[in-house]
């Protein structure tokens, strides 16, 4: 799946990095808890949180992960978007709570990749 | 021939917390270093640096790039860890909620530390500081 399908099924603003939303993700993980999800390295993946600081981001760019989806229409501040667009990574924003969000995405194809 | 760098980890503005790690980050992508490496490395001075700020204050991260490993040890001069068998298993955590709120706290953090490295040792003592070293292989 590419980064603007997740886009579309989520009814995403896009904040940062529109020109890589042909990018293909791989597999997704949500979460609120960055050591959760530093703990499961998957190639090319998305990652939904509902936290808002820079270490989001941080997490991202240390795990290789290509976007970020904030959930409940949470909106980070300039300093979080301007540090994604610095590192390349693509920042929506959805109205969907997580576990929607999650279930839309993984009914569509993506799934987590982790053995369950 | 081998590269040494430090990094201060400044121990009051947690927005800053993972600085040091992506300078590392940043270098050994120059340096020409595997994605999966480099991603090792990353990660696991990430949440040293990340415990450093909320365990103990801040600290330091130092590097060595070799050709075939990179070393890295976080040092800190903070409260130390009374029980170390037990900050080692997963899911144990000290953090407050205010820390948990900050998206830490899963009590995951030293556990990811050992799983990235491919050698890992922790010395700590209650009262004098918290010193990690880890070794990462490039496997080139
Ligand atoms: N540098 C340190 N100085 C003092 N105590 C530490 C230090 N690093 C870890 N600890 C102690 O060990 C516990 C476990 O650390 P670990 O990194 O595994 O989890 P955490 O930091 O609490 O949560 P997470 O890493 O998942 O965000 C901590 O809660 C803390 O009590
Ligand atoms: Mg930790």
């Amino acid at each position: 799946m590419i980064i603007k399908e997740i886009s579309n099924l989520l009814d995403c603003t896009v904040l940062c990095c529109e020109e890589h939303l042909g990018s293909d993700v791989h597999t997704a993980c949500g979460s609120d808890m960055m050591s959760d999800v530093l703990a499961y390295v998957k190639d090319q993946a998305v990652l939904l949180t509902g936290l808002l600081n820079p270490q989001v981001v941080r997490t991202a760019e240390m795990m290789d992960i290509i976007c970020i989806v904030f959930v409940r229409g949470k909106i980070p501040d300039q300093t979080v978007i301007g540090l994604a667009e610095e590192k390349g990574i693509v920042i929506l924003s959805t109205k969907a709570r997580m576990y929607e969000a999650c279930g839309i995405l993984y009914e569509s194809g993506l799934r987590g990749g982790a053995n369950v | 021939m081998s590269i040494v760098q430090k990094y201060a980890i400044s121990g009051d503005d947690f927005s800053r917390a993972g600085e040091a790690s992506s300078a590392i980050k940043n270098k050994l992508k120059q340096m020409g270093f595997s994605p999966e490496v480099i991603r090792n490395v990353s990660i696991a001075a990430y949440e040293g640096e990340i415990n450093a700020v909320i365990h103990a204050n801040g600290g330091e991260i130092t590097v060595t790039v070799e050709p075939e490993a990179i070393s890295i040890v976080i040092s800190d001069t903070g409260g130390g860890i009374p029980d170390i068998g037990l900050a080692m298993q997963e899911g144990y955590t000290t953090a407050s909620d205010n820390i948990r709120a900050l998206g830490f706290g899963a009590g995951m953090g030293l556990p990811n530390m050992k799983k990235y490295a491919d050698e890992f040792d922790i010395q700590s003592e209650v009262g004098k500081g918290t010193v990690i070293t880890m070794k990462i292989y490039a496997k080139r």
